[in-house]
């Protein structure tokens, strides 16, 4: 497990979040190059299916940013994905779905070191937890039944 | 001639209704829906400890609605469907006429909503006691035999989707299952699609369900899928104190937001 890099997927809001993240880099502060950053409008847009989908297609770790209460750039968006979210957790740790695999932040877009914090702490936190093979894995199970059933 | 037959030609007699969508016995003694359209043919309606689907998906569905006002025979899961799908306009409240039934099988006396949402409110909103057991069962084991249950259990699931059908709250007419650019849901059954399919389906009923349990009874593999809805029923009681379906002005618990809603995982 030494050699394992663990791959994450961030999914974050234009305004605040992206903003961010953009002056982590002009302020020059290095973090984990595992985060792939994926710019969404608004929290509110981000889609419970498309976490699963990243999980499905490789993904070990999610985090899912935006602007911080009463900032979102719509009024609204980041309430309404907050409801959501919690939701979500719910469901995840009814089904023992882990949930230490996906961080849900506010990060503003003056908060460049603190995004910084938050991919380094996410990536440290994966790196730990090992690739998800559990989830990823079941995907050909019934596939590989047929093939010895044969 | 039981209360409801009665009660059913009286409705039909005097045209307030077009239809009554009741439950009758199939020609080998099995309950089934019945739709009476003929008052000199109400005779068949029945209602027994059998007498178990909501029937309240029907009240969405186009053939039926075309039929003209509906009178309907409603348990307390079914009242609260009719209330929900009020509240989120899918169905006109003047064009529907309960048929009541009390938790002892009697036929109560619903003259509007407004008697039947202090019927509601009155009764026991939770979840039924043997589906809150088994919620407690399961949310006592570990994330790794939790994860277990629920991997084994909907490995079995072949997506025919009876769940959906079945639930008088998925009305969609194109569900996202149906949509492939993208296809959020593989077509083949396989134990990953599965849970995103089963994942998909309780949050798009979160704050929604009304728990009647119809989903894992409609399911020929005996997936308990009812217990994932509701136990996010549950936690939106915990969290917003909302029960589903309990006013027909109800504001959807999943589109709507206080600024002060807790939450303990966000950074």
């Amino acid at each position: 497990m030494a050699d394992f890099e663990p791959k994450v997927v961030a999914f974050v809001c234009n305004w605040c979040t992206y903003a961010g993240a953009d002056l982590t880099g002009t302020s020059r502060i290095k973090y984990a190059t595992n985060v792939k950053i994926i710019r969404f409008p608004c929290t509110g847009r981000i889609d419970f299916m498309l976490l699963l989908k990243s999980f499905a297609n490789g993904a070990d770790g999610i985090i899912i940013s935006g602007c911080h209460p009463n900032d979102c750039h719509y009024t609204s968006g980041n309430f309404h994905a907050k409801r959501r979210w919690i939701m979500f957790k719910e469901l995840m740790d009814f089904m023992g779905i882990d949930m230490k695999r996906i961080t849900f932040s506010w990060v503003s877009a003056a908060e460049g070191a603190r995004w910084a914090e938050v991919v380094n702490s996410t990536v440290a936190r994966v790196r730990e937890l090992g690739p998800y093979v559990s989830y990823q894995k079941m995907v050909n199970t019934h596939i590989e039944e047929e093939v010895t059933n044969e | 001639m039981s209360n409801i037959a009665a009660k059913a030609k009286e409705l039909l007699e005097s045209k307030a209704v077009q239809v009554v969508i009741g439950y009758e016995a199939g020609p080998t003694g099995v309950v089934r829906p019945a739709f009476v359209t003929d008052p000199a043919k109400t005779d068949s309606l029945i209602y027994n400890e059998n007498c178990l689907q909501n029937l309240a998906m029907y009240l969405t569905k186009h053939e039926v609605k075309h039929l003209g006002k509906m009178g309907i025979v409603a348990t307390l899961p079914v009242m609260r469907s009719i209330m929900m799908l009020i509240s989120e306009q899918q169905v006109v409240a003047e064009n529907i006429v309960v048929l009541g039934i009390s938790d002892d099988g009697k036929l109560l006396d619903i003259a509007d909503m407004n008697v039947m949402k202090a019927h509601i409110e009155k009764s026991n909103l939770g979840n039924p006691t043997k589906d809150q057991e088994k919620l407690a069962e399961l949310n006592k084991l570990s994330l790794e035999e939790k994860f277990k249950f629920w991997e084994q259990e909907l490995s079995k699931c072949i997506k025919c989707y009876a769940c959906r059908q079945s639930c008088p709250m998925c009305y969609c007419i194109r569900c996202s299952t149906d949509c492939n650019q993208p296809q959020w849901i593989p077509v083949q059954a396989n134990t990953q699609g599965n849970i995103d399919w089963h994942i998909l389906r309780a949050m798009h009923l979160a704050g929604r369900c009304i728990s009647c349990g119809e989903c894992g009874r409609a399911c020929p593999l005996n997936i308990p899928c009812h217990l994932l809805t509701m136990q996010l029923s549950d936690q939106t009681y915990n969290y917003f104190k909302v029960h589903a379906g309990t006013s027909v002005d109800m504001k959807s618990v999943m589109s709507t937001f206080e600024p002060n809603d807790k939450e303990s995982f966000i950074i």
